[in-house]
């Protein structure tokens, strides 16, 4: 009897450190070094992030500074950051923001309603043209103090210190304009002063500690953080690595805990047994097309349009040239917008249809048209080499051209194109992303299609009026079916971004905005990391 | 010098005002295709973009004659901080690149001229060839998956705190084109020199080997291994950019690349520049030393 007893304690206190142990494995580890890795370019842009639109330069803004709303990369919307709580008047046109009391900058000076006003004037400086004057513009009276006609912006109104008003030009989601990285908040009076710009002070997990242009940036932990028990980790290496080869050996030799991954990498990764253990696979916000300028005459018959959604085997193109690193588009919005079709399905590969169409529409001999792209390996001249046999199927003939990421940019705003081939920012706010489809929205903004069409413009503002999400959602499901049919563009595919990371890493989050943009302080590393980390 | 700093201002400033593409358009590219035509036009005003070329060129010569070069459009810094932060670290791995390159590419290059048609002959040059058709890319690529992911002696990237384990990397690799130059040219100035008359003439008069190769052959041959030191090692700080980028070394190539490709003119002009003068600089102090070495080439 006794022996059993001794068993069975012996059993369960096993069973129970068991348990414990793998609770503990669960907590996150205080402390260590996260190696962290920047791929877009060869150097940060800037400092400055109010001055930047760059994806590259997030890196650095996650890291050090705060905006008003974050998006949070596990529920994949945007959350109230720098406030409390936010109330909105029955209009949708003014919200009034309580503030967070403990928000510290890194030189200690508390947050307060008047550091958010004063960076948003900043961001408005008559003469001068801070990216993020996008979405500042969009409050009332921002312009008027941009041009010089006002001293202030009107839209912003301190009530207290920790309770701010801020009114907009139209019905909005602030949500969306005012969590982008171009809009994060300085401390009054600091930002203009030159050492800023190579030393930032934000509100964010961690503070700036050194710079190595085109090599490095560190961060360290800053212990005022308002986040509850975070940051974990006290210092985060940002290394600056553009090119892929160079990455691979670094994340193999265990020097970087993090590498994102193209598709030639994919597929080696997926294959190694020990490296696909650790692979975080997400549909990001980015759509890849080919858009058709309505100006070039054979474009503006929408079965045209059509009969190249028809003529082109884009599965397959996905599958042997994007080795299944992208998924096949249905229309405009990505998979992970709440406004996506579930039900809705992509133009299947149907040449028969295509000539068809081309015969119906006046072109039984198909046409020529030009097709400028960049070298881009995922959405350039690659897969403009794999559609040419395809539309020569049909009597469509293909000119590419290749051009320059810069110059690309630089001609489709200006129409300066018969169509182009892109990845586009589609995402996640879908109102922002559906609005390059609206017939006011000009050609030089973003509407490069120069769509015009009274059934989506109706969608657009019954969407922008409605008093739900759901009912908004729902137009704007419709207005993107709508897309699908009307064909301004081949909808080629949503990346799939994919990002490897070390066993040793974890808290990484799903973020389907921008997968490599991580919260750093939810990460953090357990024992297993290499020593002296 | 003047001269051709200022053709070389207008050459860049034409091609930059030529080619498509600007600052604003490949913000729009980095900022994932949207754009906002209210703030490019803000943007094109705030750094004076919408001006006329020959007045931008002109406000562009004024400032360069009082030494500024201007401020760069992506941080709104000074150029000349921006270049002078960069220009170290690729002043170190040139001299490091170039160092390894002379140290060891000279005497393999004399030996080989020592005993022409030998098998050490036949392989040094083999070797040579091989180094200067070898792309710098592959090349590093190599050293990396050697260096670091095998023997895991050396770091595979990164500046670290800017000591040696980071720098021997990149310093190889991009030494191996000029090494292999400078065995070559060497052989082929010792072996130039070798058929020589003075040389014939000093051996019939019982010249021993030693000073026969200090004073006659070293002496003559250096001036053609010195022509080629001065034109690598001004040359490496453009070569410098494929090795910059791929080893995330904080230099002056990786700037300009990123410069060139955000339109980022001012720091390209300016990163240009001081190319320019780096090598001039180089040519200057080789003008001198042909004149230590050889004083008939002063006096001529």
């Amino acid at each position: 009897m006794y022996k059993r007893f001794v068993l069975q304690s012996t059993l369960a206190a096993v069973l129970l450190a068991g348990v414990a142990m793998s609770a503990s494995a669960e907590e996150p580890r205080k402390g260590g070094t996260i190696n962290f890795v920047a791929p877009y370019g060869s150097s940060f842009g800037t400092l400055d992030n109010q001055a930047s639109p760059a994806t590259q330069d997030e890196f650095v803004t996650k890291a050090i500074h705060r905006r008003l709303y974050a998006w949070d990369g596990n529920a994949n919307k945007p959350v109230l950051d720098l406030a409390t709580d936010v109330s909105a008047s029955a209009d949708r046109l003014t919200y009034t923001f309580k503030l967070r009391q403990d928000a510290f900058f890194h030189n200690d000076k508390k947050m307060t309603a008047d550091d958010i006003i004063d960076s948003y004037k900043r961001i408005m400086t008559p003469g001068k043209a801070y990216t993020g004057a996008r979405y500042i513009g969009a409050i009332k009276g921002a312009s008027d103090y941009s041009d010089g006609k006002a001293k202030d912006i009107a839209g912003l109104k301190k009530i207290d210190d920790f309770t701010l008003e801020i009114t907009f030009n139209e019905p909005v989601n602030p949500a969306f304009q005012l969590m982008q990285p171009s809009t994060v908040i300085y401390p009054s009076g600091e930002a203009d002063k030159d050492s800023f710009k190579s030393h930032p002070i934000g509100l964010g997990p961690y503070k700036f500690a050194e710079y190595i242009p085109g090599s490095r940036l560190t961060v360290e932990k800053w212990d005022k953080f308002y986040g509850a028990d975070k940051p974990h980790a006290d210092k985060i290496n940002i290394m600056i690595m553009g090119e892929a080869s160079a990455r691979d050996v670094a994340f193999r030799n265990k020097e970087v805990d993090v590498s994102v991954l193209g598709p030639a990498q994919y597929v080696a990764y997926k294959n190694d047994p020990e490296l696909s253990k650790n692979i975080l696979e997400v549909a990001e916000v980015y759509t890849r097309l080919v858009g058709f300028n309505v100006d070039f005459k054979p474009f503006q018959d929408k079965r045209v349009r059509q009969a190249i959604n028809y003529a082109i085997d884009s599965d397959l193109i996905i599958k042997r040239l994007g080795k299944d690193k992208a998924y096949r588009a249905v229309s405009w919005l990505p998979l992970s917008s709440p406004a996506f079709d579930k039900a809705a399905k992509p133009y299947p590969y149907d040449p028969e249809k295509a000539k068809a169409l081309l015969k119906e529409a006046g072109y039984p001999d198909g046409f020529e048209f030009e097709l400028t792209a960049t070298q881009n390996e995922s959405w350039g001249l690659t897969i403009v080499e794999a559609i040419i046999p395809m539309l020569d199927k049909v009597g469509i003939k293909v000119k590419a051209k290749p051009v320059e990421a810069a110059v690309l940019s630089e001609v489709v705003p200006a129409g300066d194109f018969q169509s182009f081939m892109w990845s586009l920012e589609s995402g996640p706010d879908p109102m922002t992303a559906m609005q390059c489809f609206y017939s006011k929205t000009s050609q030089s903004a973003c509407n490069y299609y120069k769509f015009n069409n009274k059934d989506f413009d109706k969608l657009y503002e019954a969407a922008l009026s409605a008093p739900t999400e759901e009912q908004k959602n729902d137009l704007l499901r419709q207005a993107n079916n709508l897309l699908q049919d009307e064909a301004p563009g081949w909808f080629f595919n949503y990346n799939k971004a994919v990002m490897a990371y070390q066993p040793w890493l974890h808290g990484l989050q799903p973020n389907s905005a921008e997968l490599a943009i991580q919260s750093y302080e939810q990460l953090w590393v357990d024992d297993g990391a290499p020593s002296g980390r | 010098m003047i001269p051709t700093i200022l053709a070389v201002s207008l050459l860049i400033f034409v091609i930059f005002s030529v080619i498509p593409g600007s600052f604003t358009s490949s913000l729009i590219a980095d900022g994932k295709g949207r754009n906002d035509p209210k703030v490019v036009e803000q943007m094109n005003k705030e750094f004076g973009l919408d001006k006329p070329v020959y007045q931008r060129f002109g406000s562009y010569v004024v400032n360069l004659v009082q030494l500024d070069l201007g401020q760069s459009f992506r941080t709104r810094q000074p150029v000349t901080h921006m270049l002078l932060e960069r220009a170290w670290p690729t002043m170190k791995l040139a001299i490091a690149a170039m160092t390894i390159a002379i140290l060891i590419g000279v005497p393999l290059g004399f030996v080989a001229a020592l005993k022409p048609g030998s098998l050490l002959d036949a392989a040094t040059m083999i070797a040579a060839v091989s180094g200067l058709s070898l792309p710098q890319f592959w090349l590093g690529l190599l050293a990396m998956y050697v260096f670091a992911l095998t023997l895991g002696w050396l770091p595979s990237f990164g500046y670290g705190d800017g000591g040696i384990r980071n720098l021997i990397l990149p310093a190889v690799t991009l030494s191996v084109a000029p090494l292999a130059l400078l065995a070559r040219t060497t052989r082929a100035a010792v072996l130039d020199v070798m058929s020589a008359d003075f040389i014939r003439t000093a051996r019939s008069k019982g010249m021993n080997a030693y000073r026969l190769v200090t004073w006659h052959l070293m002496r003559n041959a250096l001036v053609l291994i010195i022509t080629t030191v001065g034109l690598q090692f001004g040359s490496l700080m453009g070569q410098a950019v494929v090795i910059e980028k791929l080893f995330s070394w904080p230099g002056l190539g990786s700037l300009l690349v990123d410069s060139v490709s955000m339109r980022d003119i001012p720091v390209v002009q300016g990163a240009i520049l001081m190319i320019v003068l780096w090598f001039l600089i180089i040519n200057t102090v080789v003008d001198v030393l042909y004149a230590v070495i050889d004083p008939r080439i002063s006096h001529g």
